[in-house]
């Protein structure tokens, strides 16, 4: 058993679990979008950065609670005030490619994120990963992954074209976090699964309607400012 | 043949080296600088020259690596004699054959000339390119043929690894190691010593070895020139590393954009392996280690340690959570070492000449010395080794050679692209760890690019931002897409369109990159942003305030004017302009049409009264 401090309180957890879920089990809520108790832990959407070191001996490190495994007398702070800095500024930017998601919206209340000061690019997708890894550590398939990389980094199919292995069992589109919409049937002509236009179900084609009629504005409200 | 005992290595050097000593040896450059420049037609040359003279047999011919002052290549020197010609062409052959091979004597118009006194200088060390550095690592290039062990070994190769097996337990090795100070020349400056230890301790049966040649910075070029260069020196400091940790397999991981490097790495395998110093029982001892090439497919990423691992092993160049450390869980989960080409070429020298030694140069926290590649708007482009603790100024004016005729340096760019900018007033910053990061800046892997008055600092921060959103694997957020929006808001304040706000959104974004952003790459992505913000703000005010570039490098916010009274009407800027926006009749002041310029600028640079201006 490793013992560490989250916030202050002592807790004990098993040797090799992350500190997002011995955080979890201690009932303290910290935000994620690319975390999946059923997945590996990924790291890519950094909303879950939690605040390590001892202040009075140094330094403190941000690092993504899902992937850093807990440390013999670790201290961990979830909700300091550099952090709340850190998650605005990322749902900021995740906002301005992704404006409809409903939990990233939830997300931006949570935070009193009130604007986005980017111009909007929607993109439907955040590039969490996790239905490339449903895809292959549950449904045993890869038949998508990444494809690129920086800011041209897309999911998608080997060579975008449909894939030999897909099964259309809409596992993607299960954990998906910004998609809403189901999978429209085995007879959409998409290499995937519909026509939803998620990235998760590949390919969101350029020149498609779009299933939501969004397109980029950068002026988004977000459900802070409209409930007020 | 191969080596067995410490003795019979000796032995071989004596000889190799009296077979060497007593003839002329003219030795040509294949650096990929004098090779584009030309250097192999000279070598044909003078091979078709020392043969039909008859002289191959008394004069030694050898296509060696790097000397370092690219700027002036082709070069040749010639030993023992040490004369150093430069800028020489094919067509200057048979005159260097003839006067200085036959005759002995000098041709002065291809000697270098001193920068001060004008003089001509014979010798390398006479020039104060080379007089201020102090060569450790690069003692040998430009000295060996690189495709040749023997040549290595009458230098002294691989005596550090004789020594090393028969005399030194791991343990010594690294304690050596840990006293001599060597710090990771890739960058971050991990103690080389530390990190052997706990690989040494780590647990697990196949341990590796590895080599990072992933040297991906936009102007450097420190690790290819070594590779090409001497690359006995890395094969034998990782020979020593594996003795070190116990490790039986050794990756050296270099760019396929390096393909001289890779082919003369190959060579140098097999000969090693020929000789005995890679296979089974090395020098007698129980140690069986061998090292094979992997080659990258150019991500800058990659040269990051854990998405190098997963090169390695096959997969994209992603870079996950450390812990765990490649020490504990490297290539195929087994500990691994993993360090930069500069530093396992220090290893030999180490143990050769001992820590004391090492340690007593630099400063007290980085010791040894630093290759830098000199780039940018600077007199002597080109390799140098210098010792740790010296500062900017001695090594951009010193050894630089200063700024070109009539322009001025404004600052320099250390660090690659996620080092920083820092400008005059801070070159009398020693060059060590510490103080760079301090100042903004990191050691990085050591390229060094000055920049000039005609620098616009904006646009400096924008194209490294721009490399870096290419080259961010994507995995993270903040680093796919801060890298992208810190662009656009660059752009943004380039063309003249950003507000007050922006700059304030670009500074916030800058420092939450760096705070949340999973690997190196992104940590230190902002500090092109950052360091530029701090040191050149004025710059960035210029151009939101008053919609002025300053440095006159920002299109959309320059025209190009000509001044009347200067302006000598000699026609000379009419033709080149491709967009014919010039105008104007001989002996008469020439007029620039703002609806047709591109902003190209040539006529700036062909003007020869300074009658063309920047507004």
């Amino acid at each position: 058993m490793t013992r560490l401090f989250i916030n202050g309180m002592e807790t004990e957890v098993p040797e090799g679990t992350s500190v997002l879920e011995a955080a979890q089990g201690l009932g303290v809520e910290i935000p994620t979008l690319c975390f999946h108790p059923g997945l590996s832990a990924y790291g890519a959407c950094r909303l879950c950065v939690v605040e390590i070191g001892d202040l009075r001996s140094g330094p403190t490190r941000l690092v993504s609670a899902c992937t850093y495994p807990v440390q013999e007398g670790l201290r961990v702070r979830t909700h300091s005030a550099r952090l709340e800095r850190a998650r605005r500024m990322l749902i900021e930017l995740l906002l301005s490619i992704c404006p409809s998601s409903k939990r990233i919206q939830d997300l931006a209340a949570e935070y009193q994120v009130e604007r986005v000061r980017f111009p909007v690019r929607d993109e439907r997708c955040i590039l969490c990963g996790l239905c490339v890894r449903m895809c292959a550590e549950q449904m045993m398939a890869r038949a998508i992954g990444f494809a690129h990389r920086g800011y041209r980094r897309k999911v998608t199919t080997p060579f975008d074209l449909r894939s030999e292995v897909c099964r259309l069992c809409g596992g993607c589109l299960y954990v998906c976090p910004v998609c809403e919409l189901r999978c429209q049937g085995p007879e959409a002509p998409d290499p995937v699964c519909g026509s939803c236009q998620a990235p998760t179900c590949l390919p969101a084609r350029e020149g498609l309607p779009g299933a939501w009629g969004v397109t980029g504005n950068s002026s988004v409200q977000t459900k802070a400012r409209r409930g007020r | 043949m191969k080596i067995r005992t410490g003795e019979q290595l000796l032995m071989l050097e004596r000889e190799l080296r009296m077979a060497h000593d007593h003839k002329p040896c003219v030795r040509v450059c294949g650096g990929t600088g004098c090779r584009a420049r030309g250097s192999e037609d000279v070598l044909a040359r003078f091979q078709e020259l020392l043969e039909r003279k008859e002289l191959g047999g008394s004069i030694e011919l050898k296509f060696t690596g790097c000397h370092g002052l690219c700027e002036r290549g082709p070069l040749v020197s010639i030993a023992p004699s040490e004369i150093f010609y430069q800028s020489v062409e094919a067509d200057d052959v048979a005159a260097i054959v003839e006067e200085t091979l036959e005759h002995d004597r000098v041709i002065e118009r291809l000697l270098a000339s001193d920068p001060v006194t004008g003089t001509r200088v014979r010798r390398e060390q006479e020039l104060p390119f080379y007089r201020r550095q102090h060569r450790i690592v690069l003692r040998l290039n430009g000295v060996i043929d690189p495709t040749d062990i023997r040549e290595y070994l009458a230098f002294g190769g691989y005596r550090a690894l004789a020594k090393t097996l028969e005399n030194l337990t791991p343990e010594e090795v690294i304690e050596i190691m840990e006293r001599s100070g060597l710090r990771g020349r890739g960058g971050a400056g991990f103690p080389t010593g530390k990190k052997w230890r706990l690989a040494r301790a780590a647990k697990g049966t196949t341990k590796y070895v590895v080599c990072n040649g992933d040297e991906g910075d936009p102007g450097a070029f420190m690790d290819r020139s070594l590779l090409e260069g001497n690359p006995h020196s890395v094969l034998e400091g990782m020979i020593i590393g594996a003795y070190a940790i116990g490790a039986t397999r050794g990756i050296i991981y270099v760019r396929e954009e390096y393909p001289l490097a890779v082919g003369t790495l190959q060579v140098a395998l097999e000969q090693a392996r020929e000789y005995g110093f890679l296979g089974k029982a090395i020098f007698g001892s129980p140690l069986s280690f061998d090292i094979e090439i992997v080659r990258g497919a150019g991500a800058f990423v990659a040269g990051e340690e854990t998405a190098l691992i997963a090169a390695v092993e096959g997969r994209v160049s992603e870079p996950r959570q450390r812990p765990p450390y490649p020490v504990e869980r490297g290539v195929w989960g087994c500990p691994t070492v993993i360090n930069n080409v500069e530093t396992w070429a220090n290893v030999p020298v180490i143990i050769e000449r001992g820590p004391e030694w090492f340690a007593s140069l630099g400063t007290a926290t980085s010791k040894g010395t630093k290759i830098f590649s000199l780039v940018g708007k600077i007199r002597n482009t080109g390799l140098v080794e210098i010792p740790m603790g010296m500062t900017v100024r001695e090594l951009v004016e010193e050894i630089g050679g200063g700024p070109p005729p009539s322009r001025e340096i404004k600052a320099v760019q250390i660090g690659g692209p996620s080092g920083g900018c820092l400008p005059k007033d801070l070159f009398d910053l020693p060059i060590d760890y510490e103080s760079l990061v301090e100042a903004g800046a990191m050691m990085g892997s050591g390229g060094l690019i000055v920049m000039d008055d005609r620098t616009c600092m904006v646009d400096v921060a924008r194209y490294f931002m721009d490399f870096l959103r290419d080259e961010s694997c994507g995995k993270c957020l903040p680093c796919r897409e801060g890298t992208n929006r810190m662009y656009e808001l660059l752009t943004r304040i380039c063309e003249g369109r950003a507000t007050e706000s922006d700059l304030d959104l670009l500074e916030e974004l800058a420092q939450v990159v760096k705070e949340t952003s999973l690997c190196g790459l992104g940590q230190t992505a902002s500090n092109p942003v950052l360091t530029t913000l701090r040191y050149f703000r004025p710059e960035y005010e210029a151009h939101v305030r008053e919609r002025r570039c300053p440095a006159g490098v920002c299109k959309a916010l320059i025209h190009y004017v000509i001044a009347a009274d200067r302006c000598t009407g000699c026609l000379a800027c009419v033709s080149p302009c491709p967009s014919q926006a010039i105008t104007g009749q001989l002996k008469q002041p020439h007029v620039i049409d703002q609806s047709r310029c591109l902003k190209c600028g040539l006529c700036l640079e062909v003007c020869q009264f300074g009658a063309v201006e920047v507004v």
